[in-house]
């Protein structure tokens, strides 16, 4: 599970998450949604360890992977090494682990990271998440310069993780469509303050929602 | 011919002490991003350390390890400095290790005074195709081929040397899948100070060290360095010998004072050509 509760973030003067109180129950998966600079990445990076607190509290269950924005691979070495980096923390370096999870990785294994297309490259950053075993799985902007049909195969086995393994997952999505198709309850971040929350259904039906994430904007 | 041959040797035995300098300054600029200014240093405290432990009449093999260890302390110590503080900038940590490096000079000077010292080495010459050898040059030919392969292996097969990579080739995500990258340019700054010390223990035999020579070791090393990228550690390697080679001759045939120009004038060439060459890559950090 992930327990937030009134976090604040700031760079330097900057204040990027401003008094965020958020709940990921265990083995639920929820959505994130925003507008780009909303604070979503600094709340990931937050709950990956990787930034301090201002004030506030963060709880996690278990151990807890990121699939940071971007995929932030290591571009020159090979699918392979890069799977068993993200061992770093659980000790599993085989990647058969991944290829067992993911088997399209074990066709990869050998290339260069940083050669891939966009949509393998999410599939090894994917794979490496899972080398840690974790029980928590943060995904910063999964379809992100994806191809729908991409997208779609990488939310299968998100969703495929989710629920025959109980993994617990925040989504952080700038597609809402994808979102509310993969989970049941949403936030909602604006300027680094959580201005909605609730079932996606009901978000789904919130004009001011549905206008600024479902409406004429690209999907 | 045999003159050509023996100068050839010894080049190649300077370019290896240049290259296991050089190889140390790889290492911490692959890890960190550093560019180590202290690395010279190393050397000349291994060296200082090895003519010291012999002089008070301890054994050879056991005075060369404890002098490589401590050049492997001081780099381990200039790290702390340089990088021990999470946030601090290459570039602040580059100044740092300038410091360090001066700091150096009065330590050593307290301890070992101003005088150059010498240390004996593998004694005696062996005649190659006519061409007589010091088996001293010999020594650091072959220690410099077994150091770098071992690097090669613990870099690209070991899973140690692969985080140590990460943490070069991708900061932030090698902080996302957990590794401590403080702890791991800590480790390379004492991996920097192990090859400094080789080749201070190595050369010290062949040509007296005190407390400035580091200024020629580093302005040697660096010059092998810029041509491997400060990153590429078999280029280093080739441009390490190159030098060597070509200062080597540049003595035997009487242009010995001309030395430091060589190591200087090919450096610049190498960062001319390069800044041409490579755009200014700046990786992105959380
Ligand atoms: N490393 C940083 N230094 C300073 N400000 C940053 C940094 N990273 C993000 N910000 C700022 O913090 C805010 C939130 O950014 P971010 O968390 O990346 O938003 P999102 O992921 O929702 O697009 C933005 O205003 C952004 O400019
Ligand atoms: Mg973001």
């Amino acid at each position: 599970m992930i327990g937030v509760r009134d976090l604040v973030v700031s760079y330097g003067t900057a204040t990027a998450l401003d008094h965020v109180t958020l709940t990921v129950e265990a083995g639920e998966m929820v959505a994130l949604l925003g507008p780009n600079g909303a604070g979503k990445s600094t709340l990931a990076n937050t709950l990956a360890g990787l930034l301090t607190p201002a004030s506030g509290t963060v709880e996690i269950g278990g151990r807890l992977a990121l699939i940071p924005e971007g995929r932030q691979l290591f571009p020159d070495m090979s699918v392979a090494d890069n799977l068993a980096l993200g061992g770093w923390r659980s000790g599993e370096r085989d990647p058969s682990y991944a290829y067992d999870l993911l088997p399209r990785l074990a066709e990869l294994s050998r290339r260069r990271a940083g050669v891939l297309s966009g949509g393998e490259q999410q599939m090894v950053a994917f794979g490496r998440a899972l080398m840690s075993r974790p029980a928590v799985l943060v995904v910063d902007e999964l379809s992100l310069g994806l191809a729908p049909n991409v997208t779609a195969d990488l939310a299968g086995h998100l969703a495929g993780l989710n629920r025959e393994r109980g993994l617990t997952v925040l989504l952080i999505e700038q597609n809402a469509r994808l979102a509310f198709d993969l989970c049941r309850r949403a936030y909602v971040l604006e300027s680094g303050r959580v201005v909605t929350e609730g079932e996606c259904a009901e978000l789904a039906g919130d004009p001011r929602v549905a206008g600024a994430y479902l409406g004429g904007a690209i999907t | 011919m045999s003159a050509f041959l023996t100068y050839l040797l010894n080049g190649l035995a300077v370019g290896c002490a240049i290259a296991l300098i050089a190889g140390g300054l790889v290492v911490i600029h692959r890890v960190t991003g550093v560019v180590n200014f202290a690395q010279g240093t190393f050397a000349v405290v291994a060296g200082l350390c090895v003519s010291s432990l012999l002089g008070l009449g301890l054994p050879h093999g056991v005075s060369e390890v404890a002098a490589v260890l401590v050049a492997a302390l001081a780099g381990l110590l200039t790290g702390l400095a340089a990088v021990g503080r999470r946030g601090t900038t290459p570039l602040s940590s580059l100044i740092v290790t300038l410091g360090v490096g001066v700091l150096a000079y009065a330590v050593e000077i307290v301890l070992w005074g101003d005088q150059p010292r010498s240390a004996p080495g593998l004694a005696g010459a062996v005649t190659l195709a006519g061409a007589r050898i010091q088996t001293q040059h010999l020594l650091v030919i072959g220690v410099t081929a077994a150091v770098f392969a071992l690097l090669a292996l613990f870099f690209g097969r070991t899973y140690l040397g692969k985080a140590l990579t990460a943490c070069a080739s991708n900061p932030y995500a090698a902080r996302v899948v957990g590794i401590d990258t403080r702890l791991m340019g800590l480790l390379a700054f004492a991996l920097g100070g192990l090859l400094g010390g080789i080749a201070g223990v190595l050369v010290t035999p062949l040509r007296p060290i005190s407390f400035d020579t580091d200024v020629t070791l580093i302005v040697n090393a660096f010059a092998a360095a810029v041509f491997g990228a400060l990153t590429r550690p078999v280029v280093t390697l080739a441009g390490a010998l190159l030098l060597g080679v070509a200062e080597t001759m540049a003595a035997g045939y009487g242009y010995g004072s001309h030395q430091l120009e060589v190591a200087l004038g090919l450096m610049i060439v190498v960062m001319i050509v390069q800044a041409g060459r490579r755009p200014a890559i700046s990786q992105e950090q959380t």
